[in-house]
């Protein structure tokens, strides 16, 4: 009955830890903007999430053994999803090598931004859902 | 959380683009300075910056490698009557070229802005997720 309620939050939280992976990501391109030979990297959010959410217990009970009838089932937990990180396609090739665009690292850390932001409020909304039908009011 | 690593490459990167502006303000500050009595004149330096891994891939920072001098030769003038002058009158001057400097400078403050805002969104992203749920 619980996992009922919770089964959509937990697609958010996966969803808001990817966020914030890719927002450490982005950083990490716009920190090196300046370095020579530095590769920029990103990864396809939908696929990751699709990959993440569709991911069974496998991957979720690694290292963690239910030895009791009654533990709680570790399907879908917290865990940070694994993501495959690809190289950023170059747009203006420079003379030191590196393949940071900053403009468009810049759009993207944004666009980050305000998404993670919505996912966060997703999740708010839903426990104040989840609260008012538990208070029944 | 990797959103705490954050904090970690964007302040390396703050920290390897103060050295960037510190050793562009040694370099304007000594732009006319001549060489002394050993004949050396100050030489320009530039940082190099190096990719450090921060824990988990895609989590990179930067550091400064090493400062490297310029081998250029000094700018020579001649002013026979300075007191730093050559055998032909000449006084040698730093190879410090001012126009580049000041480019690298811009570039230097630019780059601060850019990981400070990234700091500054990271910062309220973590404080707005301490209030979930709420």
């Amino acid at each position: 009955m619980l996992e009922q309620m919770t089964a959509r939050l937990d697609f958010h939280g996966k969803a808001l830890m990817l966020r914030s992976q890719r927002q450490q990501v982005l950083a990490s391109n716009i920190a090196n903007a300046d370095t020579p030979g530095f590769v920029a990297r990103d990864f396809d959010f939908a696929q990751a999430l699709q990959k993440a959410a569709g991911a069974t217990g496998a991957r979720a009970t690694e290292g963690v053994a239910m030895t009791d009838a009654r533990h709680l089932s570790l399907q879908g937990g917290p865990g940070s999803p694994k993501t495959d990180l690809a190289y950023t396609v170059q747009t203006q090739p420079s003379q030191d090598r590196n393949t940071v665009d900053l403009d468009r690292e810049r759009a993207n850390f944004v666009d980050n931004t305000v998404r993670y932001e919505s996912t966060l409020r997703f999740i708010n909304g839903h426990v104040k859902t989840m609260l008012s039908a538990i208070t029944g009011q | 959380m990797s959103m705490f690593s954050i904090f970690n490459v964007a302040g390396s990167a703050v920290s390897a683009q103060a050295q960037r502006l510190n050793v562009v303000a040694s370099n304007l500050a000594n732009a006319d300075a001549v060489a002394g009595p050993d004949g050396q004149s100050y030489k320009a330096r530039q940082v190099q910056f190096q990719t450090v891994p921060m824990g988990g891939p895609g989590s990179a920072g930067v550091k400064v490698q090493n400062v490297t001098e310029s081998d250029q030769p000094g700018r020579r003038v001649f002013q026979p009557n300075h007191p730093s002058a050559d055998g032909e009158g000449y006084v040698t001057h730093s190879n410090v070229n001012p126009v580049e400097e000041m480019v690298n400078m811009i570039s230097a403050s630019r780059s601060y802005q850019n990981n400070v805002e990234v700091m500054n969104t990271a910062k309220s992203l973590l404080l707005k997720t301490l209030q979930m749920g709420n």
